[in-house]
């Protein structure tokens, strides 16, 4: 369909043919023929958007505002999405005593979003799918033409590849619609191969030199750089580190020790230590078998006792042939032994085989776990009166 | 000055032309592009010369503040915030006002802002870099700023989304991404001209680069004008939620003071402000040194002294509101501050920057005032002044007198925090310099677009020619 023209070098072929015009007028004057000669592969040029040159053209409307609404929205999606995802459930983050996921608070970022998202998208998509730029190797560039355009006049090309195109009948009409400098536009085959290609070694070996570079200078920033002097004032500070010595006291302590008599939080002093008659007598489950508390004795059970003594309480132990094993509690003296043996037993430990947990479960849990042993016994021992 | 006269009366009806003495398309490149073609001249050299002592000194002055921490600064507590923030939010302020020209104006068809809006976007581009600095630097050891981005770390925990200094640093980075992006733009057609233009290869080589291989053609310009005005949409509520997000800075927290809700909108309004004060001052020394008087002409500096103007008042309502609520609140804190603001340590600053933000503007009402180039000048240096010390009265004042009356503290700066400050204009100014020497300080493109005769008149006469 393109007449081809050898040349001593290379195979050249036309691109089309260009015309000048010195008046905007002249130009939509001229596209309008163009458009009536049923002329199809052409396009207008002119140094700034000129009013009405689409109409005359009959271009479509551009639709890439679509692109920006449906970019834009996802972008406010997605950071709904993350705030959501990173503040309430991978590291739930109270703030405020507000819920985890309190979204109004959300509500600027998600326009930013909405904003970034659907203007980079819009540019992206307007130069690279709309134009198929960045492209420096098109036929027009660098020609006279071009450079009238790009300046003050107003051009047309009418391409080669069009149905109808005859070098000199597109000639002749361009000259009698009043053009300038009416000329073919010739290029070598070899510029429709050339491509800038991101598979270029020097395009690689420097994005590789910018990763090492920026790799490299996080890591010192990150991880040599606060080890430096002055910088290194987050990590050398003036504090006594654990197992090192205070020259500030004499006797060497950082810390101080508690005045006498100081209750730690939820460490009441337990009186009745060994003396299991009187826990009996008067220690009483001070808190109520409430839903939470039923559940955190059964958390609690299951972690510390049911080793040992099974999920049931019935001596199923998973030590089994490793430990001595406990007796079930589901024998008659411990189902009626009172609450005050329990606490006791759980706090200092029994005959020297079961080990004491005062320091592991403090003093409500341990309340906790007898209500759920209670709830156990019941379980295992069905009297009608219970079944309710 | 080229000021026109329009005969023995004014004709107040007929709108003067855009662009003065209907230059030809060709000597509007020519006279855009000089600067660029043109070895600079002393002038230039000396103006860089100012500039680069200017950031030198800030430079040092970072230096130290890296070095000794930031315990260079007068900053105590309860003055946590100082020099440094009150220098990110007046420069953030100045970058609104690009936008504004650029993508509000544009969105109200008013087509006098082709001569002022390229340089009013790269004013912003430059202003947001500076203020995206001062975030960085005041947190004494900048490569810590990591931990405000949503990376995940070992410690596992996230950013706590809820905060308005994340949300900050969100609308700042999009505020810089997308005006970037609406600048550069609106570059290409212009850097494809320099690139047909110049003769030497191995700046055509970079003016091809930058230009993206731009052919001017039609199928082109009709996509490119609906992407401009969709980022023009987009970047209108974009100014408007930046700066509303700055305010929530203070505004979130419970200080009085800052605790109000009148500062959103009174902060987008003093951004406008103090972003035309600077526009002004840079543009009337443009359009001196290159010679550009027929293109940003008397008409442009009037149109914008008016806006100024407006927002001025706008200003002025908030400083009126605020004693109000404070004291229709009933609130002894709330009423404590503002009698300190008005007559404490801070006193002198307070009435400066009411003298320069809202009696000064008023000058404005006079066309005299308005079409006098000096005094122009001098008002919008005197509003750079007022605004800044707007946001320094804002903070420290809110600050020095908290709520424990043993913590009260009177903040002095010290000569590290001045250096900085200097420092900041040098880098904001060197960068402008620069520009104005490296690309078209004028839209080329749409300066052809507004000039007289630009647009096929819709006679049927045209179509017979
Ligand atoms: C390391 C294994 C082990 C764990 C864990 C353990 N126990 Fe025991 N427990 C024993 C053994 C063994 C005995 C029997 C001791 C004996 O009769 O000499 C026992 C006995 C008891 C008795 C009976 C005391 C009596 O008077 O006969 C009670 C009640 C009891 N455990 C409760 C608990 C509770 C509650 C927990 C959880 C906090 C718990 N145990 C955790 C090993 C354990």
């Amino acid at each position: 369909m393109s007449e081809m023209k050898k040349t001593s070098q290379a195979v050249r072929r036309l691109y089309g043919v260009t015309a000048l015009f010195d008046r905007p007028e002249r130009l939509l004057h001229a596209v309008g023929e163009v458009v009536k000669q049923g002329i199809k592969s052409y396009d207008a040029y002119t140094p700034y958007p000129v009013h009405g040159l689409d109409t005359k053209m009959k271009l479509k409307r551009s639709m890439i505002g679509a692109v920006t609404l449906v970019v834009g929205l996802t972008g406010a999606s997605l950071l709904l999405l993350f705030t959501w995802w990173t503040n309430s459930i991978d590291y739930p983050l109270v703030i405020g005593g507000k819920p985890l996921f309190s979204w109004p608070s959300y509500v600027p970022l998600m326009f930013e979003m909405t904003v970034l998202f659907g203007a980079v998208s819009t540019v992206t998509a307007l130069l690279v799918i709309w134009l198929n730029l960045p492209r420096n190797s098109h036929p027009l560039h660098d020609t006279d033409f071009m450079k009238k355009v790009s300046n003050d006049r107003f051009g047309i090309c009418i391409e080669a590849t069009d149905p109808q195109f005859d070098e000199r009948s597109v000639k002749a009409l361009l000259e009698k619609l009043g053009g300038a400098s009416v000329e073919a536009v010739y290029y070598e085959e070899r510029e429709l191969t050339l491509r800038e290609t991101i598979l270029d070694p020097k395009f690689i070996g420097a994005i590789v030199v910018v990763a090492v570079l920026t790799s490299g200078a996080a890591y010192f920033g990150f991880n040599k750089m606060n080890l430096i002097r002055p910088w290194n004032s987050l990590t050398v500070q003036d504090k006594v580190l654990p197992e090192t010595q205070s020259a500030f006291y004499a006797d060497g302590f950082a810390m101080r020790p508690p005045v006498k008599g100081t209750v730690a939080r939820g460490q009441m002093p337990y009186r009745y230590a060994s003396d299991i008659p009187g826990a009996e007598k008067y220690m009483k489950n001070p808190i109520l078998p409430t839903k939470h508390v039923m559940e955190l004795g059964q958390r609690d059970f299951n972690t510390y006792c049911s080793p040992c003594h099974g999920y049931f309480a019935d001596g199923q132990s998973r030590l089994q042939g490793q430990f001595p094993v406990p007796p079930s509690l589901h024998i008659d003296s411990l189902v009626t032994a009172p609450d005050g043996l329990y606490y006791e037993v759980i706090t200092n430990g029994y005959q020297g085989v079961m080990p004491s947990y005062e320091r592991q479960i403090p003093r409500d849990e341990r309340w906790a776990i007898i209500w759920y042993i209670r709830a156990l016994q019941k379980a295992q021992s069905p009297e009608v009166a219970n079944v309710k | 000055m080229s000021e026109v006269s329009y005969g023995e009366v004014i004709d107040y009806t007929k709108a003067p032309p855009l662009v003065q003495g209907n230059p030809s398309l060709a000597t509007i490149d020519d006279s855009i592009a000089r600067p660029m073609e043109k070895l600079p001249n002393k002038k230039f050299f000396m103006a860089l010369s100012i500039t680069l002592t200017m950031l030198l000194i800030g430079a040092v002055a970072l230096a130290y503040t890296f070095y000794y921490g930031i315990g260079m600064w007068g900053n105590n507590i309860p003055v946590g915030w100082a020099f440094d923030i009150t220098n990110f939010v007046f420069w953030i302020g100045i970058g609104h006002a690009g936008t504004l020209i650029s993508a509000v104006l544009f969105l109200f068809r008013q087509r006098w802002r082709t001569a002022i809006a390229r340089f009013a976007e790269a004013m912003t581009i430059f202003a947001v870099m500076c203020a995206g600095l001062f975030p960085l630097i005041h947190l004494g050891r900048p490569w810590y700023a990591a931990f405000i981005f949503p990376v995940p770390t070992q410690h596992g925990v996230w950013i706590n989304w809820n905060s308005p200094l994340v949300w900050d640093v969100f609308a700042v980075s999009t505020y810089f991404t997308v005006s970037l992006m609406f600048w550069y733009i609106g570059l290409i057609p212009d850097l494809a001209t320099m690139r047909d233009r110049t003769t030497n290869k191995f700046k055509k080589m970079i003016y091809s680069v930058l230009s993206l291989g731009w052919r001017f053609s039609n199928k082109h310009w009709q996509h490119y004008e609906k992407v401009y005005v969709i980022l023009a949409g987009l970047a209108t509520p974009l100014v408007l939620s930046v700066h509303s997000i700055v305010s929530f800075d203070f505004a979130v927290s419970i200080l009085p003071g800052w605790h109000t809700t009148i500062f959103p909108p009174y902060f987008v309004a003093g951004a406008i402000f103090s972003g035309f004060g600077m526009v002004m001052t840079v543009l009337i020394l443009v359009r001196k040194i290159f010679n550009l008087e027929y293109i940003i002409t008397m008409d442009h500096l009037d149109k914008m002294a008016k806006v100024t103007l407006l927002v001025s008042m706008m200003v002025s309502y908030a400083y009126l509101m605020e004693p109000f609520i404070a004291w229709y609140s009933g609130d002894p804190v709330d009423w404590y501050l503002v009698l300190m603001r008005a007559t404490g340590h801070y006193a002198v600053g307070f009435w400066v920057m009411v003298a320069c933000n809202v009696f000064i503007p008023q000058l404005f009402w006079f066309r005299k005032v308005r079409r006098n180039v000096v005094v122009l000048f001098i008002i919008s240096l005197l509003i750079n002044v007022g605004m800044w010390l707007e946001r320094y009265i804002i903070i420290v004042t809110s600050l020095y007198r908290d709520f424990l009356p043993s913590s009260w503290h009177i903040y002095v700066p010290t000569i590290t925090d001045f250096g900085i400050l200097i420092g900041s204009f040098g880098l904001f100014f060197t960068l402008v310099l620069l520009f104005s020497r490296a690309l078209p300080v004028i839209a080329m493109s749409e300066v052809k677009g507004v000039t007289e005769g630009a647009h096929p008149s819709h006679q049927i006469g045209a179509e017979h020619e």
